[in-house]
Order: structure tokens, then C-alpha cells, then sequence
């Protein structure tokens, strides 16, 4: 029976490694992706072109103005108006994505000790960016205030004082909050799950599709059987793919590791990977072609990767969803993952992230299992 | 009965012509009925556009709340209380309290606390004494993206209680202060679905257009029936149009679904005119089928059809497009790479459509882009499909 098994899984392996096209496509896609989007998945916001309408003509005006343009990571250009149709044309035309409208008598009435207002108009169409630049504007304008307060008590009073309103913080386990340490062990979860979801959605499909499946029905193999001939293969290939992908983690992009951290994340990953192939073989069999494999394992992906906290932070998602994203395998994985790299592998941390794969694995495996008996019937 | 004589010649003539279109016609029939009677395509035409727009209607968001923020107060103090009770009331905060930082700091690990924030013990003495720093903020940096947001919640938090404390202490009465009002345009409330709603309408047409057609092309040419159908009188040019007609037509009815559902059940504004929105929409379908098309003549293997669609179609029109991510922040060999992935114009275009109006400015030159893309992809597919004849 092992024999049996041994050869089917070898034959697995050959179908999907014998044609060079998807020898390529399974190997060398995965590693490009690793490397671009792990660059791009950035919520920073930097780089920001800002619009500065000023109608005063006054000191303080100018010294307001001056400290925005000391600022260079943040805003890439500072973009003089000088009416509001260009502020309303700037803005319409995403030439600049916020504004700052001081108005005319801000430098007279900070003199006389007046409360005055700065106007900060938005683009809303980038709601993330817009909020983020919001909050920079308004630090530059109360430090700014709080400053001058401070320099004018001087000379009235000894006693007035400053405190800034930006916050020098610590960043725990990256200190640079760098955007790609956290996306790059995201990407190993999205990427080996994609390769081990397709390759087994694929697998019985194509059988079906190309009507082998028949052939396999009459030889001696028992279902139990097939589906292991399915399934080892696409957990050993996610398998080794998600080693060649450690292995750039840790020599392209320099992320922080020890050797246990990595054997309990090729754990981790084994765990996982059952899971998945879990799913994709219960899709494998509910789908008679390959394209409806392929589908079927789509729209599993995208809602999984949407509720992973890949992109979007997972602790808001929100309602019941949430407890659909609990039964997501890729949300424990990167987890897991950007843990270790992280954070250190703390085993007790891990344990807790992981033990969920297990009961996860065990359910999409059995599920599979039985929807593989029920269709061949 | 001159009518009649001439009549023997006239028919063969309209039957050469007319037959081109019944051709291409029956073939755009039996491609109709391939997706109508596959549910797969259904699927990926109808359902997974429902669940984006839930999942980015009510699911996902990049705007926090209940962020588990652990704060340790070291000595009680007026001010003190007064800090931490603002962080209590604020509802981006969920508040665990304790006397020592070594309580709360373990449990940034693993992430059961998102930040902590250290009152310490003369926290009092030194905002007296103008110390530039009298908080001490950690934030778990794990998911950077995630602690930007935090770190932007706790400053705020900051910030507005300071300037509280300075109106409280009549600063505000001498000195004069500046007040930020803050107004945003287009989203009034700033909710990121109402800027990734109206965005995710590329990756659906990008789905439909690149992922599903390679795919099904892909399959002819697998199976052996594309040669059967070439074959027939059918010429590769009306293979493709056959396949081009319902599949735009199968994008455009995704998109109206898409925008009745935003604007009808989300409550997402469409302030530009909807015939605009159906012309930018249409330029940029051209597009994806033009890619779609040419990726399934180049493979003509499903598997790698739906491995290059994802590649240079779907992942990008997430990833690569500002819908999610922040164009201006990438490193610049990405920043340029974006331009070169046409739904980074059609986002920013749907976007302005939805949210601003029909702003000429931002539309033509996008559109513009998309066209180009849409004609040189459509080229290239026509040009693939004739040197194909040999």
C-alpha cells in the first residue's frame, strides 16, 4: 500500500513538474512578487505634495509657512496658491493632496492675543493619506503655537512653558516601523498558500477535466489513497518554496533570525500548508474543470487574504467577521510569522498562534475527504 | 422584374457579408451560454464582486478602534488622572491599567497589547519644567502599518489633551491661540470604504477581463477545440471578437451591479455622471481583455494562463494601483513601476468619478493612458492572432 502511494505521489509531483512552463510559473512568480510587493505594501505616508494658500502677509504667517517647508521626507513639494480657485483647482486636479489657508488677519489677531483659526482642506478620495497628513499638519501648528506662546512669556511672564505635542516613541521589535519587515513574512503566508492552493485546486479537477480520473477510479487505490497521492506533493512543493522564501528573508532582506525561530516556523508553515491543501482539495473536488478549480480557489483567496491582516489591520475587522477571520489558516500564519522574524520566537507566543492550524487542518482535510468519496459515487 | 434579374447575384453577395456577422454572432452566442451554464464564471462575475464590496464595505478598514493600548501610571497625580481618563473616553481606546511597565510590557509580544504608554512617576514636574518628552510611548512595531496608525492615535490623543490643558490654564486668553479646522473634501467623514469601494471596481474588471478570459481562451486552445474551430470558415479575428463581445459585456453588467450596489446599499456618493463613468470603465475593460486575450494565445496552457493574470492583472490592480496602498510612499523603481500597470490610472480616476465629480483634469490624461495601453494590448493580441495562422 505504501508503495501504491509512494508512486502516485510521485506522479503527482511529475504532472505538475515535468512541464517547464509551470516549472517556471511555480518557482520564479512567487519570488518576483516576494521582491515587489513587499515594497509596496506601504501605508506610510511620505512624499506628499501640499498647497500653502497664505493671505497674510504678517511675521507669524511666514513663520508658519517656513516651518512646512523644513519637513522634507514628508512633503515633497510645497505648492504656493494664491486665490481659491487655484486651491479648489489644485486639489480637484490631485496636484497637491492637502492644503493650509491662513487667513488674512491670523498674524494681527495672534498678536492681540486673539484665538485665530488655520484652515486645512483634504482630499478625501485618499481617506488613509488625507487623515495621516491631517494629523502632521496639525503637530506643525500647535508646536508652532505652544513655541511662540513659549518665546512671548518670556517677555511678560517667567513662568510660561512647552510641551511638544509630538511624542518621541519607542518601536518595539522594528525600530524604524519599516513597512517591508512587516510585509515580507506577511508574503511568505500569501505566497506559499497561493502555490499549495492552486496546485491541488488544480489537481483532481484536471483529472476530471482530462478524463484520467476514471483510470485512477479502476486501479487498486483506495480514495483514502489518492487523496494522499494529492495532497503530499503540493505540501512538499509549498514546502520548498517556503524554504527558498525564508532563505531570502534572511539573506536579501536582512530580517533578524535564530535557527530555533526558523525550525518552529517550518513547523508552523507544515501546519499550515495542511490546512490549505485542505481547502484545495475540497474545491478540487467540488469542481469539474479546471477553470472552475481555479475560480473556486480564487474567491477562497481573495476574501482570505482581505481578512489575513496583511493589508488591514485584523483587530478591526469588524461584527461577526471577525469570528470568520478566526477560521482564516493564512491570519495564523502570518501572525506566526512576522512574530518570529520579529519579535524572537517566544515558544509559549508561537504555541498559542499555531495550535488553531491544527483543528483548522484537521476539519478542511476531512471535509475534503468526504466530499472526494461522496463525488465519486 | 428588373428587381428579379439582378436578384441571383445580389443574394450571394449579402450572404458573404452577412455571414460574417452571423458567424461572429452564433459565436458570441455560444460563448454566452459557455458562462451562463458555467457556474465558475458566475461566480467569478457575480459573487466575488459581492463579497469585495462587503469585505471592504463593512469588513475591512484602515481606521482603528478598540486599539488595546496598556498605560502605566507610576505615581497619581492630577494631571495624571486627567491624561489617562481622556485615553479611557476616547473610543479608539481599549485601556488596561497597571502600576508597572514590566506588567504591561510583556504583552506586546504576540500582540494581546498594541502600545504602552508610560505616565511616569514626576510626570507632573516635568511638564512644568517644558520637558520636551514627559510621556514615553512603546509601540509594538510587528505590523508597522498597524503602528503608524496607533502611534497617530496616541499623538492625537496627546495633543488635543495638552491644548485642553492649555485653554484650562487661560494660555489662551494672552497669547492668542491657533485652532486647525480641518476640512475634508470629497468624504466628509473619512471613511476609507467610501475610497475603496468606488476603487475596487478595477480589480473586479480586471478579474473578468484578464483572469477569467486567459483562462477560458486558454482552455479552447488546451483542448484542442480552438483548432477545431479555426478549422471551420471562422478566421482568428472573429474568434477573438467572438470572445471579446461577451465578456465585455459580462465586465460592464459587474460594474453596473458594482456601482448600484455602492451607491444604493453603501451610500457611496456618485457625484460625476454615470455615462462618464461607463466610457472610463469601457476604455479601461478594453484593456484587460486586450491583456487577457494575449496572454491566453501566448500560453495556451491554463495553468500558467492563470499564473501570468495573476501576475500582471490581478495582483497588481491591488497592489500596484493606490487602492490599497500608498503610491507616493513606495521606494521610487516601484513608485515608477506603477505606471507603467494601467489600473493605477483607472483607481484614481474611479475615485475622482465617485467621490469629486467629473474633474476634467484628473479624467482626460487618465483616460488618455488607459486608451493607449487598451490600443496597444488590442494590437498585440490581433498581430498574435494573425502570425498564429502559419
Amino acid at each position: 500500500m505504501l508503495n501504491r502511494v509512494v508512486r502516485l505521489i510521485i506522479k503527482e509531483f511529475l504532472a505538475v513538474w515535468r512541464d517547464p512552463h509551470s516549472r517556471i510559473v511555480l518557482v520564479l512568480p512567487p519570488l518576483i512578487q516576494l521582491l515587489v510587493f513587499s515594497f509596496a505594501a506601504t501605508h506610510e505616508v511620505r512624499n506628499v505634495a501640499l498647497g500653502i494658500y497664505n493671505e497674510d502677509h504678517g511675521r507669524a504667517a511666514r513663520e508658519l509657512v517656513a516651518r512646512f517647508h523644513a519637513i522634507p521626507g514628508t512633503f515633497s513639494r510645497v505648492e504656493h496658491l494664491n486665490s481659491l480657485n487655484t486651491v479648489q483647482s489644485a486639489i480637484d486636479a490631485q496636484d497637491v493632496l492637502a492644503v493650509v489657508h491662513i487667513g488674512p488677519t491670523f498674524s494681527r489677531d495672534l498678536e492681540a492675543g486673539h484665538s485665530t483659526p488655520v484652515q486645512v482642506l483634504l482630499d478625501g478620495r485618499k481617506a488613509n493619506a488625507a487623515l495621516v497628513v491631517q494629523g502632521y499638519i496639525n503637530r506643525i501648528v500647535q508646536d508652532f503655537a505652544a513655541e511662540r506662546s513659549a518665546d512671548k512669556g518670556r517677555f511678560r511672564t517667567t513662568r510660561r512653558r512647552i510641551v511638544s505635542s509630538a511624542i518621541v516613541p519607542r518601536m518595539w521589535f522594528n525600530p524604524n516601523l519599516s513597512p517591508i519587515w512587516s510585509s515580507v513574512p506577511a508574503l511568505l503566508g500569501i505566497l506559499i498558500n497561493l502555490v499549495a492552493l492552486l496546485i491541488t485546486a488544480l489537481s483532481v479537477a484536471r483529472e476530471r477535466e482530462l478524463g484520467t480520473f476514471e483510470q485512477l477510479l479502476v486501479s487498486p487505490l483506495r480514495p483514502a489513497e489518492i487523496l494522499i497521492g494529492k495532497a503530499v506533493p503540493a505540501v512538499m512543493l509549498g514546502f520548498g518554496e517556503g524554504a527558498l522564501m525564508i532563505a531570502m528573508l534572511i539573506l536579501v532582506f536582512r530580517l533578524p533570525f535564530t535557527w530555533s525561530g526558523v525550525v518552529l516556523l517550518f513547523v508552523a508553515m507544515l501546519l499550515f500548508l495542511v490546512a490549505i491543501v485542505g481547502v484545495g482539495l475540497f474545491i478540487s473536488s467540488l469542481a469539474k474543470t479546471q477553470q472552475q478549480g481555479f475560480l473556486g480557489a480564487f474567491t477562497y483567496l481573495v476574501p482570505a487574504v482581505l481578512l489575513s491582516g496583511f493589508a488591514t489591520p485584523v483587530e478591526n475587522i469588524s461584527g461577526w467577521l471577525r469570528w470568520v477571520a478566526y477560521l482564516n489558516p493564512l491570519r495564523y500564519m502570518i501572525s506566526i510569522s512576522r512574530s518570529i522574524f520579529l519579535e524572537g520566537p517566544d515558544t509559549t507566543v508561537v504555541m498559542n498562534m499555531m495550535w488553531p492550524l491544527a483543528p483548522i487542518g484537521l476539519v478542511t482535510l476531512t471535509a475534503a475527504a468526504w466530499l472526494f468519496r461522496k463525488r465519486m459515487e | 422584374m428588373s428587381v428579379n434579374n439582378t436578384a441571383p447575384q445580389k443574394p450571394a453577395r449579402v450572404r458573404q457579408k452577412g455571414g460574417r456577422l452571423l458567424r461572429i454572432l452564433s459565436l458570441v452566442r455560444k460563448e454566452t451560454r459557455q458562462i451562463i451554464r458555467d457556474p465558475s464564471s458566475i461566480l467569478i462575475a457575480f459573487v466575488l464582486p459581492m463579497l469585495l464590496m462587503f469585505l471592504f464595505g463593512y469588513g475591512v478598514s484602515l481606521d482603528l478602534n478598540n486599539i488595546n493600548l496598556g498605560v502605566v501610571v507610576e505615581a497619581q497625580s492630577a494631571e495624571a488622572r486627567n491624561l489617562v481618563h481622556s485615553f479611557q473616553s476616547s473610543r479608539y481606546f481599549k485601556v488596561r491599567m497597571a502600576r508597572d511597565r514590566r506588567d504591561l510590557e510583556p504583552l506586546l509580544v504576540g500582540g494581546r497589547l498594541s502600545a504602552v504608554l508610560v505616565i511616569p512617576a514626576d510626570f507632573a514636574e516635568r511638564l512644568h519644567r517644558r520637558d520636551k518628552n514627559p510621556l514615553q510611548v512603546l509601540v509594538r512595531g510587528t505590523d508597522a502599518n498597524t503602528g503608524e496608525i496607533v502611534l497617530n492615535y496616541i499623538e492625537g490623543t496627546w495633543r488635543n489633551w495638552l491644548f485642553q490643558e492649555g485653554i484650562n490654564r487661560g494660555e489662551a486668553r494672552n497669547l492668542g491661540i491657533i485652532t486647525v479646522e480641518p476640512r475634508i473634501w470629497f468624504n466628509e467623514e473619512v471613511e476609507s470604504r467610501a475610497a475603496l469601494l468606488p476603487g475596487s471596481i478595477a480589480v473586479i474588471m480586471t478579474l473578468i477581463g484578464t483572469m477569467l478570459t486567459s483562462l477560458v481562451v486558454a482552455r479552447e486552445w488546451e483542448r484542442g477545440t480552438m483548432e477545431a474551430l479555426l478549422a471551420t470558415p471562422v478566421t482568428r479575428g472573429d474568434l477573438m471578437i467572438g470572445k471579446f463581445i461577451p465578456y465585455f459585456f459580462l465586465g460592464m453588467s459587474a460594474m453596473g451591479l458594482v456601482t448600484a450596489v455602492s451607491t444604493l446599499v453603501m451610500d457611496i456618493p456618485l457625484r460625476g455622471s454615470l455615462w462618464l463613468l461607463a466610457v472610463v470603465s469601457a476604455i479601461y475593460l478594453c484593456f484587460a481583455l486586450g491583456l487577457g486575450l494575449l496572454i491566453s494565445s501566448v500560453t495556451r496552457n491554463q495553468f500558467v494562463a492563470t499564473q501570468a493574470a495573476l501576475i500582471v492583472g490581478f495582483l497588481p490592480s491591488f497592489i500596484l494601483s493606490g487602492l490599497v496602498f500608498e503610491l507616493n510612499s513606495m521606494p521610487w523603481p516601484i513608485r515608477y513601476l506603477t505606471y507603467l500597470f494601467p489600473p493605477r490610472y483607472f483607481v484614481s480616476s474611479l475615485r475622482t468619478l465617485f467621490l469629486a465629480g467629473d474633474v476634467w483634469q484628473v479624467i482626460v490624461p487618465n483616460t488618455c493612458v488607459m486608451a493607449a495601453f487598451a490600443a496597444f494590448f488590442l494590437t498585440m493580441t490581433a498581430r498574435k492572432t494573425r502570425t498564429g495562422l502559419e
